[in-house]
């Protein structure tokens, strides 16, 4: 066998997509001029799925500081956190995440994809548990993967499937950590947290909430879905995003932990990977200063959502029953959702088309996430050009 | 405690009301992926449903062994004696 004998089954699933749903595989974003504008085979369109919650990437004081980070420190680390990789930047974005957390540590990893890998291979090992949520991100799973502790997947969102798993554990004697996410990716849907904060203090086990989705997006001061819970004490690690509400690329876990440092020296993701560049840092550490300063970016990001969500369910379109700056749409089957999908980029709107596995439930979905930097009059230009094409609607 | 063939029967089951009709006959030494076409997400359904129906919740950690219905019965059965 050839060593690439084993992708052939990919290999046909790409040929046949290719071959009747092309223009999927092959996006570019030609020009990106501003954070709701690029530029797609040569057409200008609007960026309806960018996860750009805040709209922060094309903010002036946050390209000021990238501009002249790298003019100060060059393009990039070249190292590795524990060795010449940390730049008094980091260790500054470190207390102002810790501050804006009101945590006693954080340590911020490369990615967000890093901080899962980092934190979840590392904070628990063999001969203890991790109970995540069905629906948790593939970093999420990738982490446990990597670590030699036992997996178990417990029910999307369902807390009595979760306790039912507790029990099973509960003569176990060992670590359980319970994983699930803030906003969940596909979905747009939140984690019940509050119920699983009671099950997490009856069975005495730890508890991370990724706010990948969620940071800057909920919560009076943009803290997360924790924050607007009311439950930020009960949980126990905090793991979070660069590349979304706060617009660069990087990751961090906080906790209250003093130990937390120590997973710096155990944790390989951590140790055997190049740190975030100066520029990337000092733009996230300017981002955080603009959630916390100023606040209506929230506000608009959620009229803007209701506005979307509101309009599309008049339409006759299956959205979930709770706005979210994610609105995903559910087909049972490619053809129809690359029709809609396709029909959007001819009206000059782009969201995402995500295909199984990395759908929850085997469905495609059409994926639009929100953000505060599109103005009404983009919103109502998304909102038409679905409604331009709802007649296939049921 | 349950016996081998008990296990395997109820997989068996489970797949039969899981994969479409007239595809390849339902045999427990078949590959669940390449020769019964199962995707991941019809083997975490499965799994599901054997969760619910001995009580038991089944590690991902077992999976990458598993090929064929006769190894999730073994894998299944020590789990339930384990629990």
């Amino acid at each position: 066998m050839a060593i690439f004998d084993k992708f052939q089954k990919l290999a046909v699933v790409r040929e046949e997509l290719e071959r009747h749903h092309g223009r999927f595989l092959n996006i570019v974003m030609e020009d990106i001029r501003s954070a709701t504008e690029a530029v797609i085979d040569g057409k200008p369109v609007i960026l309806a799925g960018t996860n750009n919650y805040l709209g922060l990437t094309f903010n002036d004081a946050c390209i000021q500081a990238s501009c002249q980070a790298v003019k100060k420190e060059g393009t990039g680390t070249t190292g590795s956190r524990m060795a010449n990789g940390t730049l008094s930047g980091h260790v500054a974005l470190e207390q102002e995440l810790s501050d804006f957390l009101d945590r006693k540590k954080t340590i911020v990893f490369s990615t967000g994809y890093v901080a899962n890998l980092a934190i979840l291979s590392t904070l628990v090992g063999p001969g203890e548990v991790i109970l995540l949520d069905g629906d948790c991100h593939a970093s999420i799973y990738d982490g446990c993967k990597l670590g030699g502790a036992e997996v178990i997947r417990f029910r999307h969102n369902n807390p009595a499937d979760l306790e039912k798993r507790l029990q099973r554990l509960a003569e176990r004697k060992t670590n359980i950590l319970i994983v699930v996410e803030g906003i969940y990716s596909m979905m747009g849907d939140r984690a019940p947290l509050a119920e699983i904060v009671v099950l997490k203090k009856k069975y005495g086990v730890n508890l991370i909430v990724d706010e990948a989705h969620s940071l800057g997006v909920l919560g009076e001061n943009g803290r997360g879905l924790a924050e607007e819970a009311k439950v930020e004490e009960d949980v126990d690690f905090v793991i979070g995003t660069f590349s979304k509400s706060l617009g660069a690329i990087g990751g961090f876990c906080s906790s209250n932990h003093p130990e937390l440092d120590l997973v710096r020296y155990a944790s390989r993701p951590y140790v055997f990977t190049a740190s975030s560049a100066s520029s990337a840092i000092a733009s996230t550490r300017a981002a955080l200063q603009v959630i916390r300063s100023q606040p209506e970016l929230r506000t608009q990001l959620w009229d803007n959502a209701r506005n979307l969500h509101r309009r599309l369910q008049d339409l006759g379109y299956k959205v979930g029953s709770e706005p979210s700056p994610i609105i995903a749409i559910r087909y049972d089957n490619i053809d129809e959702a690359y029709a809609i999908w396709n029909g959007l980029l001819e009206r000059s709107i782009y969201v995402n088309m995500v295909l199984p596995p990395a759908t929850p439930d085997g469905g495609v979905l059409l994926r639009c996430s929100l953000s505060a930097a599109h103005s009404p009059q983009q919103v109502e230009k998304i909102a038409d050009a679905f409604a331009s094409l709802s007649k296939n609607q049921d | 405690m349950k016996e081998h063939d008990d296990v395997l029967q109820k997989i068996l089951e489970i797949l039969a009301v899981t994969l479409p009709e007239g595809g390849p006959e339902i045999k427990a030494d078949l590959d669940l992926i390449d020769d019964l076409g199962l995707d991941s997400m019809k083997v975490l359904e499965i799994l599901e449903s054997l969760e619910d129906s001995f009580d038991i919740s089944i590690p991902m950690n077992v999976m990458p062994g598993v090929r064929t219905a006769n190894d999730l019965a073994r894998e299944l059965q020590k789990i339930i004696k384990s629990e």
